[in-house]
């Protein structure tokens, strides 16, 4: 079997590119919870990615790294970690974007229980996602046709792009550092019902959910997960404020519920 | 079928200020901290003053609409009056709960994170639930107050382009010419500022078209010019606040006598 080492090295180099070099990375290791950081030197050449590196890792020096990963091209969202510090896809972490001269540390995503080495338990995202009142459809126009315009699938389409990396959930101050898992859903659910409440042809209301069960007031707007998400999408923005605002117009705002007692 | 035969665990929490992260997190709250907290003294300072905030045509937008400027009967005597302290509360109350700032001062002021994935300063934690941050929820009233304040200050740029030459004989008494001056163009340039932050408001995009599933041809165009204002909300925020004081401060430098105030045309 080839290793990482050797199909990185067997890659034509442009000319006058660099030579290739080495760098240190330090990767938690350990199970449950115990485990340090150690040290490993990769060999570095153009174009590669950190997920490279840990395959060459576990190829040459330490076969029984775990890691999950699966597509390597940004879609599964298996790969998730914590590189130098920041909720990152392995996979999409070109290491020219990185200071090669300093170790870089690749670490497990804090917030969900650790299982080994960079692997960790996700499933409670899963548990969440069944709480959440799917997709139910408004009947169909007369001629037994469910119709709408393609402006106005836009705006949820643009949730459908999660691939479900967690990377949100991961940075999330109110699960990382609080522990909410019993009253918080996360932005990854956030813009999951987001995307069923502004879906046109959904007529499910989530709303008292949103707000007692889900508790959306617990989002304090920091923005940390749209910034690590790597697909792009505006999560605060788009979805979060939106859906606060929508709450607002049902359970805050006296003027809208004065309205609704005289209609 | 494997399974985990450990019971799991989260790896240990990390302290205050702690992480991973080599670059300089802290700046951003770190300028944050000190762009809000100069504008908060500064914006005090010159609202109690109660002077210089005229000069010509020209009114200081912290102080406009002028609505009183002598100390009414009513007014607690402990309390020091200036005409700002009557109306700054609105445009106040406009910043603070602005869905942008709020997550701003929250990381600068009370480390509620002090930056993406660094370690928290306490363990207890509320969020917008509960008393008092709950009241944040009223952040689209202030915006109705802030669209008003808008027209007022649009005003007050229309007025800062007509002058008065009293020195002048030529001049008839109360008679009004169009002068354009530098003070004039800060004048014009400060409502511009502010219109771009206020109609790129979150609650006011709601109110266009994100509290619609489906959206009529008129909407989704106002829905999409406050979306295209709303994503550089930070950078609108950001230059608006920072033009109000400046505003000021010419203002008060010209009725001061410092700054020589400059005609164009």
């Amino acid at each position: 079997m080839a290793t990482a080492e050797t199909t990185a090295s067997a890659a034509p180099r442009p000319a006058g590119a660099a030579a290739p070099a080495a760098a240190t990375f330090r990767i938690w290791r350990g199970q449950a919870n115990a485990g340090s950081f150690a040290d490993f030197n990769a060999t570095i050449s153009e174009g590669m990615v950190v997920l490279d590196v840990v395959h060459q890792i576990q190829a040459t020096q330490a076969p029984d790294l775990a890691v999950r990963w699966n597509c390597k091209a940004g879609k599964c969202g298996s790969c998730s970690a914590e590189i130098n510090g920041q909720p990152k896809l392995m996979c999409m972490t070109r290491l020219n974007t990185l200071d090669l001269t300093q170790p870089v540390t690749v670490e497990p995503m804090r917030t969900f229980p650790h299982v080994r080495d960079l692997v960790t338990d996700v499933s409670w995202n899963f548990r969440v996602k069944q709480r959440i009142a799917p997709f139910h459809p408004k009947p169909a126009g007369a001629d037994g046709v469910w119709r709408e315009s393609q402006a106005d699938v836009d705006r949820p389409q643009e949730f459908r792009k999660c691939i479900e990396c967690f990377l949100c959930q991961d940075v999330c101050h109110v699960l990382r550092e609080h522990n909410k898992f019993a009253e918080f859903i996360g932005p990854r659910f956030l813009i999951h019902i987001a995307q069923l409440e502004m879906n046109p042809l959904d007529d499910g209301n989530r709303l008292a959910a949103l707000k007692d069960d889900f508790n959306i007031g617990y989002c304090n707007i920091t923005k940390c997960c749209t910034k690590v998400c790597p697909e792009g999408i505006a999560i605060t923005d788009n979805a979060i404020i939106p859906l606060k605002e929508r709450v607002v117009d049902e359970f805050y705002d006296p003027v809208r519920r004065l309205f609704r007692v005289f209609r | 079928m494997s399974s985990i035969d450990v019971p799991l665990k989260a790896l240990k929490r990390r302290t205050f200020g702690q992480t991973m992260r080599p670059d300089l997190w802290w700046i951003t709250p770190l300028a944050v901290f000190l762009g809000l907290g100069s504008f908060v003294v500064y914006s005090t300072w010159a609202a109690l003053q109660g002077d210089f905030y005229r000069f010509g045509p020209y009114l200081s937008p912290m102080y406009s609409p002028l609505l009183l400027t002598a100390r009414p009967g009513w007014w607690p005597a402990f309390l020091p009056f200036s005409a700002a302290m009557l109306i700054l509360w609105a445009p106040g109350g406009f910043r603070i709960t602005c869905y942008y700032y709020r997550g701003a001062y929250y990381k600068a002021f009370w480390g509620d994170p002090p930056a993406c994935a660094v370690g928290e300063p306490r363990k207890s934690y509320w969020g917008e639930r509960k008393f008092p941050l709950i009241l944040q929820n009223i952040h689209r009233y202030f915006f109705y107050l802030a669209l008003v304040f808008l027209v007022l200050l649009a005003h007050d740029a229309w007025q800062a382009l007509w002058w008065t030459h009293a020195w002048d004989p030529a001049v008839a008494a109360g008679q009004r010419i169009f002068e354009l001056r530098v003070g004039t163009l800060v004048m014009i340039i400060n409502p511009i500022l502010l219109a771009c932050y206020t109609l790129g408001c979150h609650s006011l995009r709601h109110l266009t078209g994100g509290r619609k599933d489906e959206l009529s041809a008129g909407r989704r165009k106002a829905y999409d010019c406050v979306s295209c204002l709303n994503r550089k909300h930070m950078m609108w925020a950001w230059c608006s606040l920072l033009w109000v004081m400046f505003t000021d401060v010419y203002v008060r430098l010209c009725a001061m006598g410092v700054w020589h105030d400059w005609r164009i045309h």
